[in-house]
């Protein structure tokens, strides 16, 4: 089975509008939503959730007042200054690490496993799709990264689907480093500015660092050419293969507007011929 | 005051936002850019740099000449750090989170602490604007500890303006929380809703007051407008679409040098801010 993580580095590049449209193309495949921390792709996919599971995320600990003989020893051990001077325990503070727990010599702190999540299996008019909300200020977005990426995976093989297309979050941490280890390929759109040049640039090097054979594509590269040929010098450099342009055009926030992948939106477009040459390509570096 | 600038969804125009209010506020000003993974704020500052400095996150150390392999460490360590078999005692140091547990629960007194590099910041200026960004390292996953350090260079006799990451997990929550006032950036489109809604959550659970600014705001639809009418979230500024923003924005420069009109507008945002925090 080959997984294509689409990233950006760079946010609103055009990631989940490209990768709508690339589930429009492929065949055999399941798509993962792995941009938990602000998960889009249902937007346009319109999933039918057929599984729904909470996600547990670490534990946060919690003081017990009458048990508590205030005596500060978890509040000197905290690094995370989560401990209030009344010895009340900020949940958004707390980093999990249970160090208060293991050292209060009052037994009074409780350590619950939090539920920071649910994770989803559904049914789209693509196939299947394995996504998932994470909780408002929650951590532990790499851990449900994984997760749904495991859980596509599994999906993919039991039902005899050979190909993974996962939605990736913007950065270069936490939850993206979960997104593309172990994956065939990533595929970068990339913008032509000094920002997405600049972006582009640590993804790349975070994929090379992770050694992930990556591709680019560039969007709107219409609006900046001495860019557009920057980016893709700056890709043959690091040996990423640079699979097509796109030129800016409004019919992606028009299809977004009405729910639908920019090909079912405006499939006789120059943009339709664009995109199938992109997939093409990439269905050529995948060796699919 | 610090004004944090954030969006949920990436791309909506933070930056240019955060970067064209500090240069027109006619005032001395402090700009931090906390979107560590990927700053950008300097690249239409160009601020000149001064000083950088490598930021470290304390990971454990241990003397095997003391360490008795006992465990503990192993056993209080709750994200996979430390690993104990036989007598053999490994530590993962990109897995650690710092909380000093190891070294407080150890009877031989055989860890210390070493660092594992989080990334650089640096610090610089531009006229009367001061300048401070972090730049996470290739292969951290942790961008918090370095978000706060940049943060420690908030002043307490100027105005200070944050750009923050996307999202609305930890690393945009450390760059806003105690901060005056959130500004948001969105586009009045599905996703710029949909990302939207999950950062007003996380703002009301700060509890910080807010603010919207609507770029491209002539493209999408009316479900941006309705929902901050909904909210009660006033709409502070509206940048309508223009090939001319997207171009300059493009090759680095600023909206108020390309377009001096813009100034004013700016300024007249931040004194809007500057009356609601009060």
């Amino acid at each position: 089975m080959k997984e294509l993580v689409v990233i950006s580095g760079k946010g609103g590049t055009g990631k989940t509008s490209l990768m709508a449209a690339f589930a429009s193309l492929a065949e055999n495949k399941v798509l993962c939503d792995a941009d938990v921390d602000a998960a889009d792709l249902h937007l346009l996919t319109a999933p039918v959730i057929i599984e729904r599971h909470d996600f547990q995320g670490g534990g946060v600990a919690v003081i017990h007042p009458d048990r508590c003989s205030a005596c500060g020893l978890c509040r000197d051990l905290c690094r995370f200054n989560a401990i209030s001077d009344a010895f009340m325990v900020d949940p958004i503070e707390c980093e999990g690490c249970g160090v208060c727990v293991d050292f209060c010599p009052e037994d009074a702190i409780d350590f619950p496993i939090k539920t920071c999540g649910e994770w989803f299996v559904s049914n789209t008019r693509f196939g299947p799709m394995v996504h998932a909300r994470l909780g408002i200020a929650e951590e532990n977005s790499g851990k449900l990264v994984t997760l749904v990426r495991q859980e596509a995976k599994k999906l993919a093989e039991n039902n005899q689907l050979n190909l993974l297309i996962t939605d990736g979050p913007p950065g270069v941490g936490c939850p993206v480093i979960a997104s593309i280890g172990g994956a065939s390929a990533i595929l970068i759109v990339a913008e032509p500015t000094v920002s997405g040049l600049h972006d582009m640039e640590r993804v790349a090097q975070l994929a090379a660092h992770f050694k992930v054979p990556g591709m680019v594509c560039i969007n709107k590269f219409d609006l900046n050419l001495d860019q557009t040929s920057a980016i893709e010098k700056l890709a043959s450099e690091n040996n990423i293969s640079a699979v097509g342009r796109i030129p800016f055009d409004p019919v992606f926030t028009e299809s977004m507007v009405k729910g639908q992948t920019v090909l079912e939106y405006a499939g006789n477009s120059e943009i339709r011929h664009n995109i199938d040459k992109i997939w093409v390509n990439i269905r050529n570096q995948l060796v699919l | 005051m610090i004004i944090s600038v954030a969006s949920g969804k990436g791309g909506t125009g933070k930056t240019t936002v955060a970067t064209n209010m500090a240069v027109s506020m006619g005032s001395d000003v402090q700009l931090l850019d906390c979107d560590v993974e990927e700053p950008n704020a300097h690249l239409f500052i160009n601020p000149v740099m001064e000083q950088k400095k490598t930021v470290y996150a304390p990971v454990p150390d241990i003397d095997e000449t003391k360490c008795n392999f006992c465990k503990k460490c192993a056993q209080i360590c709750r994200f996979k750090a430390i690993a104990v078999i036989n007598e053999i005692i490994l530590t993962f140091p990109e897995l650690c989170h710092s909380c000093g547990g190891c070294v407080a629960v150890c009877p031989e007194k055989a860890i210390t602490e070493t660092g594992r590099e989080l990334g650089v910041i640096e610090i610089g200026h531009r006229n009367n604007l001061g300048f401070v960004h972090g730049r996470l390292r290739i292969g951290e996953a942790m961008s918090p500890p370095l978000i706060r350090e940049v943060r420690s260079y908030t002043p307490s006799d100027r105005p200070t303006i944050i750009d923050a990451p996307p999202g609305t997990s930890c690393p945009v929550i450390a760059a806003m929380r105690g901060t005056d006032f959130v500004l948001m950036v969105t586009e009045p489109t599905p996703f710029g809703l949909h990302d939207l809604k999950l950062a007003v959550e996380a703002v009301k659970l700060l509890d910080i007051p807010r603010g919207l600014v609507i770029n491209r705001s002539d493209i999408g639809d009316d479900g941006v407008r309705a929902y901050a009418k909904k909210e009660n979230i006033p709409v502070l500024m509206e940048i309508p679409f223009d090939r001319g923003i997207a171009e300059a924005y493009s090759k680095g420069r600023l909206v108020v040098e390309e377009m001096p009109e813009w100034k004013e507008r700016f300024r007249t945002l931040y004194l809007q801010i500057q009356e609601i925090v009060g």
